[in-house]
């Protein structure tokens, strides 16, 4: 399949997805015609990092697929697929929503097409746009409950991430104007000739755009001290959207700030852009780790857990080198893969406690003997313990910051990781071992488990068991044409060995 | 080298610039100043027809056609549609004004003032980092910033739900406004993210309309506090 056929089914099956799917408007239909696109992206994408080792431009050149972009598309039709799956058997559980199912799958579809489209964008006008359409249409599906909780999500949402991504318009803004300087008062603002323009931009245009848009989009990232819309967003939208929130929507963001990243230090202004990136991962860590030490809910854990990989994220962007690039995209892979698993753990478990609390969830084991071991494996693997891949990459990232100018910051990125990890697990090791509390007569203590019961469809086990396998060999087996890619990737954004 | 328009006008089409770019800025104030949220309005349409203007100007004096378009989108949808569109929903919500503001009217107008003379400061030290010798220049990128920083003021201290709408709306006038001093070169930007704002208020409203459907008489986010932690 040549490239410019992979690029079509990439964006044209979601499209195709959202258009039949409304027009047509069945349950049933809409649930396997989503599934089918979001096979066929992932078929598309699996092979496009490799292929794409030249840049190539398509569409008059308003799509750049390159190695680092077409790398975070493959992390989003992962999550795509992943959640398209457990979707059918989350949703039906419900089956008052029957009659909105077509439009939950058809802003699912949406949702993935802009977030496909936003890191293959080429101009940074239009990744704006795209940035702030994958905002509109998530809004739809935090809300998609319509209780109080996610309208009040979804107002949060809109509200903070528009005004926050504002200030990328105005970092745009600025960028395009030092680029006046070079290019004269009319030209096309993309990522080549943001990089071919910066050495000549007056620098104080240069770090004052970058800052900007490292605000605004790291706003979107979920970056504290702008991750506030984050954990109710991620907490009250349905389990499958969450799952596409944290793994897919926050990596679409941070290619952005990659890319601005790399302008700067091809003008040899990069010091000011590190440290910025630096500090915003150290303290998204330390926020992540407060909140999940106290938390209460399952769902708020998850999402405080994403604010924690995001800051692990910026740290080996910040850190940079091959081996901080390398690891940062190992990571975000492996974020990618483990984190849908964890909120369509605590999806299955909100759906059989009836509530979302950390503390009425006992008994994990007795429930779901199969699905439960599952979602263990998920938050070993997630608080980056071995033998998983997290582990690998974070240790990655660790080492690129160790003896640098950043020493500081790899050790406070290894206190607060092993905080998490401790905190994370024992909030695990309540739900699957301690006593229950006085009110356990309301479990019926001889129950059934819940995989028996005809509600807990395979299509509820299946997108947990789906991610483990990579997971567990990308632990073990960093593969060696991966190294290469990382590589390339590395060189393009002027990362230093 | 750089043929910034802005830094080659005419006496008359600099002194017109500076008249809409101050006036523009002294809207943002009344809408600080205002606890009607139909003055607020009024001042935000006010702002929007002064922006079009601007828009023309620039594109008169710079020939750059697009922007008669951008004049007429920001005149249509910023100043005629949305504004309709708000006070529908104000007849609707019965809310007429702000009811707890966390400061009072005079103290966020100082702030909205300390902000103004930052964002001078800013834009001072900018222009003499580029070399760059002009009023109207100087004006924008001050004006620029200082709605920025008066958009976000209102979105901290206001709770209605409205009014957090017309604040991020002041953020981005603001960008528009600089922007087409500034660059008005800016290729196909300005128009989608002119369609941009009116996707953003149709969600916005999508969102509140949604919100009516369960908290039956209030859209004031103080009342937003479940989710906490």
């Amino acid at each position: 399949m040549s490239m410019a056929a992979r690029i079509l089914v990439l964006l044209l099956s979601p499209a195709l997805a959202v258009v039949l799917g409304l027009a047509v408007r069945r349950a049933r239909f809409s649930e396997y015609l989503n599934l089918a696109a979001s096979v066929a992206v992932l078929l598309a994408a699996l092979p496009l990092p490799f292929a794409a080792a030249r840049p190539a431009t398509f569409l008059d050149g308003y799509l750049l697929v390159d190695p680092l972009g077409a790398w975070v598309a493959m992390c989003v039709a992962v999550v795509y697929l992943l959640s398209s799956i457990y979707a059918i058997g989350y949703m039906r559980h419900d089956a008052s929503r029957k009659a909105r199912l077509p439009l939950f799958y058809a802003l699912l579809a949406g949702f993935a097409l802009t977030m496909l489209i936003a890191p293959l964008v080429n101009s940074i006008g239009v990744y704006w746009i795209a940035i702030e359409l994958t905002t509109l249409v998530s809004t739809f599906l935090v809300g998609f409950e319509r209780n109080a909780e996610s309208m009040e999500a979804a107002w949060k949402y809109i509200i903070v991430v528009s005004s926050g991504i504002s200030l990328a318009l105005l970092g745009t803004t600025l960028l395009y104007w030092g680029g006046t300087f070079v290019y004269g008062e009319t030209y096309q603002l993309t990522w080549a000739s943001l990089v071919h323009a910066a050495p000549q931009m007056p620098p104080v245009l240069l770090k004052m755009g970058f800052l900007l848009t490292l605000i605004g989009y790291g706003t979107k990232v979920g970056l504290a001290p702008m991750h506030t819309w984050l954990p109710d967003a991620h907490s009250e939208g349905p389990a499958p959207v969450s799952a596409m929130l944290s793994g897919a929507l926050l990596n679409t963001a941070m290619v952005g700030i990659v890319r601005f990243l790399a302008a700067t230090d091809a003008a040899g202004q990069g010091a000011l852009p590190h440290a910025a990136l630096v500090i915003l991962g150290v303290f998204s860590l330390l926020v992540g780790a407060l909140f999940i030490v106290r938390q209460r809910q399952i769902k708020r854990l998850m999402a405080y857990s994403s604010v924690e990989h995001m800051g692990v994220l910026a740290l080996g962007f910040g850190f940079g080198g091959t081996l901080g690039v390398a690891g940062a995209l190992y990571h975000m892979l492996n974020h990618s893969l483990a984190k849908p698993l964890l909120f369509f753990g605590a999806g299955n478990a909100m759906h059989r406690y009836g509530s979302k609390r950390i503390d009425d969830m006992r008994g994990v084991w007795r429930m779901f003997p199969v699905s439960g071991a599952l979602w263990l494996c998920g938050a070993v693997a997630i608080t980056g313990a071995p033998p998983f891949g997290l582990f690998l990459s974070e240790f990655a990232i660790l080492r690129a910051g160790w003896g640098g100018p950043y020493l500081w910051a790899a050790i406070a990125m290894l206190v607060l990781l092993i905080v998490i990890f401790v905190a994370f697990l024992n909030h695990f090791r309540a739900m699957y071992l301690a006593e229950s509390p006085a009110n356990s007569d309301e479990l019926p203590t001889s129950a059934v488990p819940m995989e028996r019961e005809s509600w807990y469809a395979g299509w509820r086990v299946l997108p947990m068991a789906l991610p483990l396998l990579p997971l567990l060999l990308l632990g073990v087996w960093w593969p060696a044409s991966w190294t290469a890619l990382f590589h390339t990737i590395a060189n393009a954004l002027g990362a230093h060995p | 080298m750089n043929a910034m328009l802005a830094t080659h006008l005419d006496p008359l089409a600099a002194s017109l610039f500076s008249l809409l770019t101050i006036a523009s800025l002294l809207l943002a104030f009344v809408m600080l100043g205002s606890r009607w949220l139909k003055d607020y309005m009024l001042a935000f349409a006010a702002q929007s027809w002064l922006i079009g203007m601007l828009s023309a100007l620039v594109g008169y004096y710079g020939g750059y056609r697009e922007l008669y378009w951008v004049a007429l989108l920001t005149v249509l949808f910023r100043g005629i549609v949305l504004p309709w569109l708000i006070l529908r929903i104000l007849r609707r919500l019965n809310t007429a004004r702000e009811l707890h503001e966390i400061l009072s009217t005079s103290s966020s107008l100082v702030i909205g003032a300390a902000a103004v003379i930052f964002a001078l400061v800013v834009a001072m030290r900018l222009t003499a980092d580029l070399h760059i010798v002009s009023n109207v220049v100087v004006l924008a990128l001050t004006v620029m910033f200082s709605m920025k920083l008066i958009g976000f003021l209102m979105l901290a201290l206001r709770h209605e739900a409205i009014s957090q709408i017309l604040g991020i709306l002041v953020l981005e006038n603001g960008i528009f406004l600089g922007a087409q001093i500034l660059v008005p070169g800016m290729p196909l930007m300005i128009e989608l993210v002119l369609l941009f704002d009116l996707l953003v208020a149709v969600a916005c409203f999508g969102v509140l309309v949604r919100y009516l459907l369960t908290h039956i008489g209030s859209t004031s986010s103080r009342d937003l506090r479940r989710l906490t932690g």
